[in-house]
């Protein structure tokens, strides 16, 4: 028997196209727009991303409203091997980000230098790609922003 | 709305508030979300002989030592039996259509699978169970059950270790077989309880 063991690119992909509901779909028109909206519930916080309906009490939520573009760093991981169709090509950190005005935080990808130019608090802006379509990628990412604040 | 459950939750039905930043713009409505996994496969003994095979345009089964049903593609083990397959048999590229269906809307990707098409259950002479292909030669719409077909390979010098070796099914032009008694067509059935 030959001893070359067979192989061969097994490539399963399921191409989805989501009905976004008004919520999400006016979150994603704001991308596409350049602005960042959140939903307000009705003690007045506001999540962002926005959920369609509240997570404690599953009331409806309707009132979206616009965020900060800039906001601080939760917690954060440093992504030393990007895979294909992540953010970015180069090391990068995935981080949940609170925006300013908004109370509930936005997992996205940080473009710095290395894992010493990360820290819990930092502040960061975000960095729009100049082609938008209505997607949460249409924020390419977010940068270091030390002078930054709210 | 609690007094209609059928009534769509103002969420859905559009009633929301939005910034003047948006309120203007055309609203996205639907946002297209691939989830795609990339493998590199491997496909063990059974399927490797299979495919080496598939080369040199043999098909090969296994047997199921317990019950003496040929299964194919072979997988080293009986898929009833639970056990190691006593030996493999070769098979003819001819044999006969046990179910189709066809497929009137394109797929993203696939710009040589132009519709209508045909893809059916086809049960090889010698095999137990049907496998996957695709029914060509024919307009669909006379594609029937029972219909006798064989196998149409690639040209000699574009053969591979490769299913796709078998570009499809054409009829044979012979009498159909009836399918009324799995047993005297020497198919698997499952297990009763």
């Amino acid at each position: 028997m030959p001893s070359e063991v067979l192989q061969a690119p097994l490539v399963l992909e399921y191409p989805f196209t989501r009905s976004t509901g008004a919520v999400i779909g006016a979150f994603l028109t704001g991308l596409r727009e350049g602005v960042i909206c959140g939903v307000r519930r009705a003690d007045g916080t506001v999540l962002c991303p926005p959920l369609e309906y509240d997570p404690l009490t599953a009331d409806p939520l309707t009132e979206m409203v616009e965020v900060g573009q800039s906001g601080e760093v939760l917690t954060w991981a440093w992504n030393g091997e990007p895979r294909p169709m992540q953010p970015f090509d180069r090391p990068f950190a995935w981080a949940l980000i609170r925006l300013d005005g908004a109370d509930t935080s936005m997992l996205h990808a940080v473009f710095a230098g290395g894992p010493a130019d990360m820290s819990t608090g930092m502040r960061v802006r975000a960095v729009w790609r100049d082609e938008r379509e209505g997607h949460i990628a249409d924020i390419a990412g977010f940068e270091p922003d030390p002078a930054g604040h709210r | 709305m609690a007094d209609d459950p059928l009534a769509p939750p103002a969420a859905l039905a559009g009633d929301v508030t939005v910034p003047e930043a948006v309120a203007g713009a055309e609203p996205v409505q639907s946002v297209c979300t691939p989830i795609r996994l990339s493998y590199t496969y491997t496909p063990g003994r059974a399927l490797s002989r299979y495919l080496r095979a598939m080369a040199d345009r043999r098909i090969l089964g296994e047997r199921c030592g317990e019950t003496g049903q040929v299964f194919v593609p072979p997988r080293g083990v009986s898929p009833l039996a639970g056990t190691t397959t006593a030996g493999v048999v070769e098979l003819a590229d001819t044999g006969y259509v046990d179910s189709f269906n066809i497929t009137r809307v394109p797929i993203e990707r696939r710009p040589d699978l132009k519709p209508p098409y045909c893809s059916a259950w086809i049960v090889l002479d010698g095999a137990s169970v049907g496998f996957m292909g695709l029914v060509i030669n024919i307009a669909p719409e006379e594609v029937r059950i029972g219909m006798r077909v064989r196998a149409v390979w690639k040209p000699d010098d574009e053969l591979e270790t490769s299913a796709a070796n078998i570009l499809g099914w054409e009829p044979t032009g012979e009498p159909d077989e009836v399918i009324d008694d799995y047993e005297r067509l020497g198919r698997a059935q499952p297990a009763q309880p």
